[in-house]
């Protein structure tokens, strides 16, 4: 059991002597995400528990193992949330999972990302040292901010043991509104309304319908609601849960899953070649389209860069050498560097992001 | 390499105008808003376009010259402070807003735009740029990121980090990097988080995208007396217990009511021994729901009276005095020390009460006004440099409150940066695995360690000997050890 912090550096110190990788590992629920691993697994679940919550400091510090639902659980139990609505993509996901993928649900373009949430951690590096950046407060800026840079690193720069995050009161109501649009004018719609101050909390479009999700006091729902018109969505929370978890009808296609993170305002995709052989669900207010596609690798990233953004393999059918979009030759070398200072002897999951990292 | 030399190959990249190497002109650079600290640099050089920052950079990378980025120079910590062998690099030339968007809700901007000339640029859109740091009528954007500067609106909207898109910067090396992009994320790790905040030792930021929010359709707010300093931070807590986010919550003591009181008459209550500065925002049902809460709580944890705003002028009148508070600090006093530590709230009236024992115990007054809502404290330490010894009595009072918050749980700054002042506290905050990271990170961004060193990260031998005379003779070993 590697449930003290002692253990669990002993353990990199002695896979940095031997310069043997370790892929480190939660409840395993985003394996499928990134690059395959090949090293021992450093199974960090053990190392769990909620280590402090005070609900009116908006503050909570946990154990990278922590199971997500059982730190939702707490929060809820006073009136609070993790804004950034997690994927779980499975019943034991852990916090460090969480952080160290770096994905972040529907509220995302509206409210912040995980990265915007993390507020401290307590970590493990490569020499197997202990040690802690950002804190407990909301506001700190001494030293660079290496907390932030940790989210979405996939484990590749240290071995997390605990995370500060900022936590928000749960919106004392929500209101899900659905509108029958074609795409382009969904888009644009979206994207009007995120300039005005409308209470937006989520948006989705799939086949024709646009969801939006209103979040905040009463008063001030019912007068956007008013405002939108539309069509109330009865059992909006199971609809947006299926969209946060993957599970909508639009996730069990058989083709590949694309995730195209894009400016909002990016135009509806149309190249031929993905045209044909693809379905589309959008998010973040036009910023995250989803795509199930056959189309080459290849050309989705062009179109993806062509629209100012970025297309990431986020489920593919078969092993794949490059799911992430590759960097600029300038981006890389610091990328490899940053690499060098947290894990010298590249044993932390070597390779889950890019090849050589 | 002499001085000579630099400016001739510099008048290769320059304009005449552009590079100044007298006495006289260079004055003005001589410090950022930390005016105790001063150095005139060898040279001062004003580019204007991207590649002319790339050449100069490349120019003193090859020269071995040191380089400090500066933005307007309104910094507290003294990142911007000249270095006398050193080139500063001033971007106050960068001034254009390049475009903006209103539907994509983003502004592309140059470095030295102001902070407020975002905010009116996107106003006639319905938008504007959320971080509202006290000066931002002069700051400038690329020193708000270079900083990630927050403001008095940060616990509902963010600092510089949560609303920054893309940066374009470039290193010492003279390698161009886009950082972020218009999309909400990019592949790879997030440079942009690392880059906002790093004090100008990474690399010089050559534009800035940022994201714009709908202005809310109304403001008002709720000032409240205390009679208590803990009877007020209690409210702090209760509100945000009962799942209020305010837009703003602002805390001053006494001593900065009558200062700001005596200064814009914004109609503060003399005989509180704190207010409580409560803003809601939002549609007018939200705010209107908001308010009522507000007030309830407030009355409930034994405020002496409550004011709310009646109209925009009113709102505008209470924010007057509490943005006014250090210069209006600054009135009853030659000096003041303008500190700015983050403690858990639960923390305050432990730290407030013990501040107010320091303040008896140097003999030096201290005001203190405070981002109550996310912990973020100003006290400001009054003194009269004038008088032999004070600014350095001040100096360790301020070395004591730093560590204090280090104490509590928190942290020496909140967001004004470390630059040169609070270097020496960087010992007490971080052990040496923690710096050695960030000296680690420097030199992944600048391998010659020619941008803004000395800055932030302080050596082993400086914790060393900070440490040691710390322990050794129980105080802030400030006046011996030299700056640089």
């Amino acid at each position: 059991m590697q449930d003290s912090i002692e253990q669990l550096s002993n353990i990199v110190r002695e896979a940095g002597r031997e310069r043997r990788p370790l892929c480190i590992q939660g409840s395993g629920s985003k394996s499928f995400y990134g690059r395959v691993v090949q090293g021992a697994t450093l199974d960090v679940t053990p190392y769990r528990g909620i280590v402090s919550y005070e609900p009116t400091e908006l503050v909570l510090t946990a154990r990278a193992g922590t199971p997500l639902a059982e730190i939702e659980a707490a929060l809820a139990s006073k009136r609070q949330m993790l804004p950034f609505e997690p994927p779980h993509f499975g019943a034991g996901a852990t916090l460090g999972g969480c952080i160290a993928a770096g994905l972040s649900g529907p509220r995302r373009a509206y409210a912040g990302a995980v990265r915007d949430y993390v507020l401290g951690v307590r970590m493990i590096d490569g020499k197997g040292d202990d040690l802690r950046f950002g804190g407990q407060v909301m506001k700190n800026v001494a030293g660079y901010d290496v907390s932030r840079l940790m989210a979405g690193s996939l484990g590749t720069l240290g071995l997390l043991l605990e995370v500060s995050l900022k936590i928000l009161p749960l919106p004392a109501e929500e209101l899900t509104l659905r509108f029958e649009m074609a795409e382009r004018e969904a888009l644009e719609t979206m994207n009007r309304w995120a300039a005005q101050p409308l209470s937006l909390s989520a948006t989705c479009y799939h086949v024709g319908v646009l969801s939006v999700r209103l979040s905040g006091a009463s008063a001030a729902i019912k007068s956007v609601r008013q405002k939108l018109g539309g069509e109330v969505l009865q059992d909006a929370e199971r609809f947006w849960h299926s969209v946060r978890e993957q599970q909508h009808e639009f996730f069990e296609s058989a083709k590949n899953l694309w995730r195209l993170s894009l400016p909002s305002c990016a135009a509806t995709i149309n190249v031929p070649a993905i045209k044909v052989s693809s379905q589309q669900l959008i998010e973040w207010g036009g910023a995250l389209r989803w795509l199930a596609s056959d189309a080459l690798p290849a050309t989705i990233r062009e179109a993806a860069a062509a629209l100012g953004g970025h297309a990431t393999l986020f489920r593919s059918t078969e092993p794949n050498d490059e799911p992430f979009h590759p960097l600029t030759p300038p981006l890389l070398v610091l990328h490899q560097r940053l690499k060098k200072t947290f894990d010298p002897h590249g044993i932390f999951n070597p390779g889950r992001m890019y090849k050589d990292l | 390499m002499k001085k000579h030399e630099l400016i001739k190959q510099m008048l290769e990249i320059l304009p005449a105008e552009a590079v100044l190497f007298e006495q006289e002109d260079l004055k003005p650079f001589e410090c950022d808003g930390l005016s105790a600290y001063r150095q005139v640099p060898m040279i001062v050089a004003l580019p204007e376009t991207e590649q002319q920052v790339r050449e100069i950079l490349l120019l003193c990378r090859r020269e071995n010259v040191a380089v400090v980025a500066r933005g307007a120079g309104t910094g507290l910590s003294g990142g911007a402070l000249p270095l006398s062998d050193g080139v500063l690099l001033s971007l106050s030339k960068f001034k254009r807003i390049l475009s903006l968007d209103p539907l994509a809700r983003i502004a592309r901007v140059q470095p030295g735009v102001r902070n407020l000339a975002i905010s009116e640029a996107a106003a006639p859109h319905g938008l504007y740029y959320a971080p509202d740091p006290s000066s931002q009528i002069a700051c400038s954007i690329g020193g708000n990121v270079a900083e990630n500067a927050g403001g008095v609106h940060c616990l509902k909207y963010g600092l510089t980090v949560h609303n920054v898109l893309k940066l374009r910067a470039c290193t010492m090396d003279g390698e161009l990097l886009e950082i972020g992009s218009e999309a909400l994320d990019s592949s790879g790790y997030d440079l942009l988080a690392l880059f906002t905040g790093s004090e100008g030792m990474l690399g010089v930021i050559t534009e800035v995208t940022v994201k714009l929010l709908p202005k809310p359709e109304l403001a008002q707010v709720v000032m409240a007396a205390f009679a208590t300093v803990a009877d007020a931070g209690n409210a702090v807590g209760e509100i945000i217990a009962d799942g209020i986010i305010p837009a703003g919550l602002e805390m001053m003591d006494k001593l900065s009511i009558k200062a700001a009181e005596d200064f814009v008459h914004a109609g503060y209550p003399l005989a509180a021994e704190a207010i409580l500065l409560c803003e809601s925002d939002g549609t007018p049902e939200e705010v209107a729901e908001e308010i009522a809460k507000m007030q309830t709580i407030l009355s409930r944890c034994g405020a002496t009276s409550l004011r709310t705003s009646a109209n925009e002028a009113d709102r505008l009148r209470l924010w007057a005095g509490r943005k006014a508070a250090f210069p209006a600090v600054g009135r009853l006093s030659p000096d003041y020390y303008c500190m700015d530590g983050t403690i858990p709230r639960r923390e305050l009236s432990h730290v407030l009460s013990r501040i107010d024992e320091l303040s008896k115990e140097y003999g030096l007054r201290v005001a203190n006004v405070f981002h109550a809502g996310d912990g973020n404290l100003h006290p400001l330490i009054l003194y009269d440099a004038n008088r032999p010894g004070e600014l350095h009595r001040a100096e360790e009072l301020g070395g004591k409150v730093f560590e204090l918050c280090v104490e509590v749980g928190g942290t020496i700054t909140g967001e004004h940066g470390v630059g040169i002042e609070k270097i020496n506290q960087m010992c007490a905050q971080f052990k040496s695995g923690e710096l050695q990271i960030f000296r680690e990170v420097k030199l992944a961004f600048d391998p010659s360690g020619l941008l803004n060193p000395g800055k932030v990260i302080p050596t082993v031998h400086r914790c060393a000997e900070f440490g040691r005379m710390h322990v050794h003779h129980g105080q802030v070993p400030f006046p011996d050890i030299p700056r640089l």
